[in-house]
C-alpha cells in the first residue's frame, strides 16, 4: 500500500499499485478479483485514476512503429506526449492535438479524450486515433478503430478507462517546419471584447486566452488573447534559429520542491499576481515568435508546480456551455465567480468548436477553466455553479473534476445512460474497472 | 559514431540510461540474459532516436563465457555502462545460501569478471570510460539489506581502485549511487518524493557524468550528504538504530 493522488493532491488515498512493461503481466494482474483502474502519469486533477488497486501504465512505453512518409505513430499507451515531441519535434512532426501539458500518456488522452487549442480546428485528441487495442477485464484484446469494433472504440475514447487498459494506439502526426510559433497577444479589456476576439480568431490554427477571474464589474472578464500559427522557415529571423529550425534549445527547469504552506496564495498575492499578468501585455496586438514549448506548455517549465496550492490540494473545475447560452451564461457564471473572490490565477477560456463524440467533454461554445484551493467555501460555490451550467447546458470536464454527483453527470452527459450499461456488460466478470470517480458520478 | 556497451540492459535505469546515449547520436550495443525482453526496448529506440541499435545475449553470472562475450562485440565500444546488479528479499537471504551467493555473484563477481576483461581492453588502446552503477546501500553496512551493501561495497571499492589504476592511460572510470530511484523494484513503495529520482534523472546524470569524468556521482545531490552523515555515526550508537 502506498500514498498516491492525481495532480490536484486532491484526493490522496492509500493503493495498492502495480506496474506492467508486458501485456502478458497485465493479463496475469488482471486474474486478481476486484475493482481496477489503469493510472498514467497522474495529470487528471481529481480522482479519475484512483482506485484501491492501480495499474501503472507508465513502465509500457515502447514505440512500436513509425512511417515516415505519413506521420503514422504507432505506440504503447504509456508513452508520454512530451517522449513523442522530443523524438519526432526534431524530424519535422507535431501532435495533431496536445493539452496544456505534455507530461500526459497516450492513454490518458485518450481516455479523457483531451482537447487543445485548436479544437475549434482539430477536435479533440480521440478523433486522431486510426485504430488501438485494449485490454478488457477478462485478458482479452479488442482491436478497435472508427471501422472495427467501432461501438466499442467509440466507448473508449472518452472512456475514462473504463472499458478496458489501452494496450497501443495509433495515431498520425502532422508536419511542421520548424519548432517554433508566431504567437500574436491581444489584450481584451472586458468580457465582451475577449468573445469578440474568439470569434475574429476562427482562421487561426490555436486560439486561448488567459482571463482574470478577479476584476469586477467594467473589467469583468478582461483578458489576454494568444493565438498562434507554425511558423514557416521564412519567419525566422534569428540566425540560430534559422540554422537548425526544428532544433530547440535545453531550457531552465524550475522546481517546487516542498509543497507550499496554505497561506501562500491567498487573495491578496493572486490579485497581485493577476494584476501583473495582465498589464504585462500593452493594449493592442502584439505580435512575436517562441518556441513550441513556451507555447504550449508554460507550465511544464516548473516540475511540481501542484505544491504551490500546498497540503490541502486543489481542484480545476473546467465547464463548457454551448454557444447558443454564450455570452449571457459566460458573464452570469463569471460574475458569481469574480463575487466569490475564490478564484485563482489560472483561468483559462477558450471557444470550442463541433464536436461528436460519446462521451467526450467538448461542445461547440465556450470553456473556462479555473483552479481553486480545496475549501468548504468552494465547495459550496461549486455546487451554485454546477446548477448554472446544467441550467445553460453545460457540463464538466470529467479529467478534471473531483467533486461533481452523480445527478449532475446524469443530467449533462447526454449518453450517460447508455454509456452506463455497456460498461456494465463489459465489467461483467471477476475484475471489473472502475475508479473513485465513476462510482461517484453513478457510472459503475 | 562512438557506441556504447550497456550490461544488464532491461532494468529501467538501463533503459533510461540508452534512450540519453541514443538522444545523444551514440550508437548502441544492449546486453542481457533475456533477450526476448530486449526486442521491443532496441525497437524503440530505432524508432525513437533512429539509432543504431544491437541486442546481444549477456549472462552477469555466466562468467567463463564473458571473455568470448566481448571477444564477440564489433567494434568494441568506447563506453560501458555496467547496469546490472540483484536485490532479492533479505528475509530470505538469512537463511538461503543460494540467493546469498546469487546476490554476491550478480552485484559483485559477475560486475568484477566483465570489467576486468573490459579494462584491459581499454587500458591497451588508452581510451575508453566506465561506469558502474553501484549503491549507496554499500556505504555503510544496514541490517535491512547488509547482504545486498556489502556486494555493492565491493563493487564500490573495485571500481575505486580500476580508477586509480587506470586514470593514467587515459580510462576514465566512474561510480554512480542513485539513492532512490522510482524503477519497478520500487514502484509498489512509497519513497520520500524529495529523495526519489526518476530512471531518466539517473541517466542523465550518467550521460553528463561521463562527459564530464567526475569520479562519483550521487544522482541527487542531497544523497551525498545523507550518506556522509550516515557513514560518520559512530558504531556504539550505529548498532542499536533501526536502519
Amino acid at each position: 500500500m502506498r500514498k498516491i493522488a492525481d495532480w490536484g493532491n486532491y484526493p490522496v488515498i492509500e493503493a495498492e499499485v502495480t506496474g506492467f512493461d508486458s501485456a502478458e503481466q497485465l493479463r496475469t494482474q488482471l486474474e486478481q478479483p476486484g475493482e481496477v483502474i489503469a493510472f498514467g502519469n497522474g495529470r487528471s486533477y481529481g480522482d479519475a485514476s484512483l482506485q484501491k488497486n492501480i495499474l501503472l501504465t507508465r513502465r509500457f512505453n515502447k514505440f512500436l512503429s513509425f512511417d515516415e512518409n505519413t506521420g503514422t505513430l504507432c505506440c504503447q499507451s504509456g508513452v508520454l506526449l512530451s517522449e513523442i515531441l522530443d523524438a519526432f519535434v526534431p524530424r519535422g512532426w507535431f501532435l495533431p492535438v496536445t493539452p496544456g501539458t505534455k507530461l500526459i500518456t497516450v492513454g490518458g488522452a485518450i481516455a479523457a479524450d483531451v482537447h487543445g487549442k485548436n479544437h475549434h480546428v482539430a477536435g479533440s485528441f480521440g478523433q486522431h486515433v486510426l485504430s488501438m487495442e485494449v485490454m478488457r477485464n477478462d485478458g482479452s484484446v479488442i482491436r478497435c478503430s472508427p471501422q472495427e469494433k467501432a461501438e466499442f472504440f467509440r466507448l473508449t475514447i472518452g472512456g475514462m478507462g473504463l472499458s478496458g487498459v489501452i494496450l497501443n494506439a495509433t495515431f498520425r502526426l502532422k508536419r511542421i517546419n520548424t519548432a517554433y510559433i508566431r504567437e500574436e497577444t491581444v489584450r481584451a479589456e472586458n468580457l465582451d471584447e475577449i468573445m469578440d476576439g474568439f470569434e475574429l480568431s476562427d482562421n487561426w490554427t490555436y486560439s486561448v486566452a488567459w482571463i482574470d477571474c478577479l476584476a469586477k464589474g467594467d473589467a469583468m472578464g478582461r483578458s489576454i488573447l494568444m493565438r498562434g500559427e507554425h511558423c514557416t522557415k521564412g519567419e525566422l529571423i534569428k540566425p540560430d534559429r534559422l540554422e537548425l529550425p526544428l532544433i530547440l534549445k535545453q531550457r531552465l527547469q524550475l522546481d517546487i520542491p516542498v509543497m507550499f504552506p496554505n497561506v501562500a496564495l491567498n487573495p491578496l498575492s493572486m490579485k497581485a499576481f493577476n494584476f501583473l499578468y495582465y498589464n504585462k501585455t500593452r493594449p493592442g496586438t502584439h505580435s512575436r515568435i517562441i518556441d513550441y514549448n513556451s507555447f504550449f506548455y508554460p507550465l511544464d517549465a516548473i516540475s511540481n508546480w501542484n505544491r504551490i496550492y500546498g497540503k490541502r490540494g486543489f481542484t480545476q473545475y473546467q465547464f463548457v456551455i454551448p454557444k447558443s447560452a454564450g455570452r449571457e451564461g459566460m458573464r452570469t457564471i463569471l460574475k458569481r465567480i469574480t463575487e466569490s473572490g475564490l478564484g485563482s490565477f489560472l483561468a483559462v477560456l477558450k471557444l470550442f468548436g463541433e464536436q461528436n463524440s460519446f462521451m467526450s467533454f467538448p461542445m461547440k461554445g465556450y470553456t473556462l477553466a479555473l483552479d481553486f484551493p480545496i475549501s468548504h467555501r468552494a465547495m459550496q460555490l461549486f455546487t451554485e455553479l454546477d446548477a448554472m451550467v446544467a441550467d445553460y447546458g453545460g457540463r464538466l470536464y470529467l479529467a478534471k473534476d473531483s467533486r461533481m454527483n452523480a445527478a449532475m453527470f446524469e443530467k449533462t452527459y447526454p449518453n450517460a445512460d447508455e454509456f452506463r450499461q455497456a460498461i456494465s456488460l463489459l465489467n461483467e466478470g471477476e475484475t471489473q474497472f472502475a475508479s473513485l470517480q465513476s462510482k461517484r458520478i453513478g457510472i459503475t | 559514431m562512438k557506441s556504447v556497451l550497456i550490461l544488464g540492459a532491461t532494468s529501467d535505469i538501463a533503459q533510461a540510461v540508452a534512450k540519453k546515449y541514443a538522444a545523444e547520436g551514440w550508437s548502441l550495443t544492449l546486453a542481457a540474459r533475456d533477450t526476448v525482453a530486449l526486442e521491443p526496448i532496441a525497437a524503440d529506440l530505432k524508432i525513437r532516436a533512429d539509432a543504431e541499435v544491437k541486442a546481444v545475449q549477456f549472462d552477469a553470472t555466466d562468467f567463463e563465457n564473458h571473455a568470448a562475450f566481448y571477444e564477440s562485440l564489433s567494434p568494441k565500444p568506447d563506453a560501458v555502462i555496467c547496469v546490472f546488479g540483484y536485490m532479492g528479499d533479505q528475509e530470505s537471504v538469512r537463511s538461503d545460501f543460494g540467493e546469498v551467493k546469487k546476490t554476491i555473484d550478480v552485484n559483485y563477481t559477475g560486475a568484477v569478471s566483465i570489467l576486468n576483461i573490459v579494462a584491459n581492453d581499454f587500458e591497451q588502446r588508452e581510451s575508453g570510460a566506465i561506469a558502474g552503477i553501484s549503491s549507496v546501500a554499500g556505504d555503510r553496512g544496514r541490517q535491512s539489506n547488509y547482504i545486498y551493501g556489502s556486494a555493492k561495497a565491493g563493487f564500490t571499492a573495485y571500481l575505486s581502485g580500476l580508477r586509480n589504476r587506470l586514470a593514467k592511460k587515459g580510462v576514465h572510470v566512474m561510480t554512480v549511487k542513485p539513492g532512490f530511484c522510482r524503477t519497478k523494484m520500487t514502484e509498489k513503495l512509497e519513497l520520500p518524493a524529495a529523495l526519489t529520482a526518476e530512471p531518466e534523472q539517473v541517466a542523465a546524470a550518467v550521460f553528463s557524468g561521463m562527459k564530464k569524468q567526475r569520479n562519483v556521482v550521487y544522482t541527487l545531490w542531497m544523497w551525498r550528504y545523507i550518506m556522509l552523515i550516515i557513514r560518520h555515526i559512530p558504531e556504539f550508537i550505529f548498532k542499536k538504530m533501526d536502519m
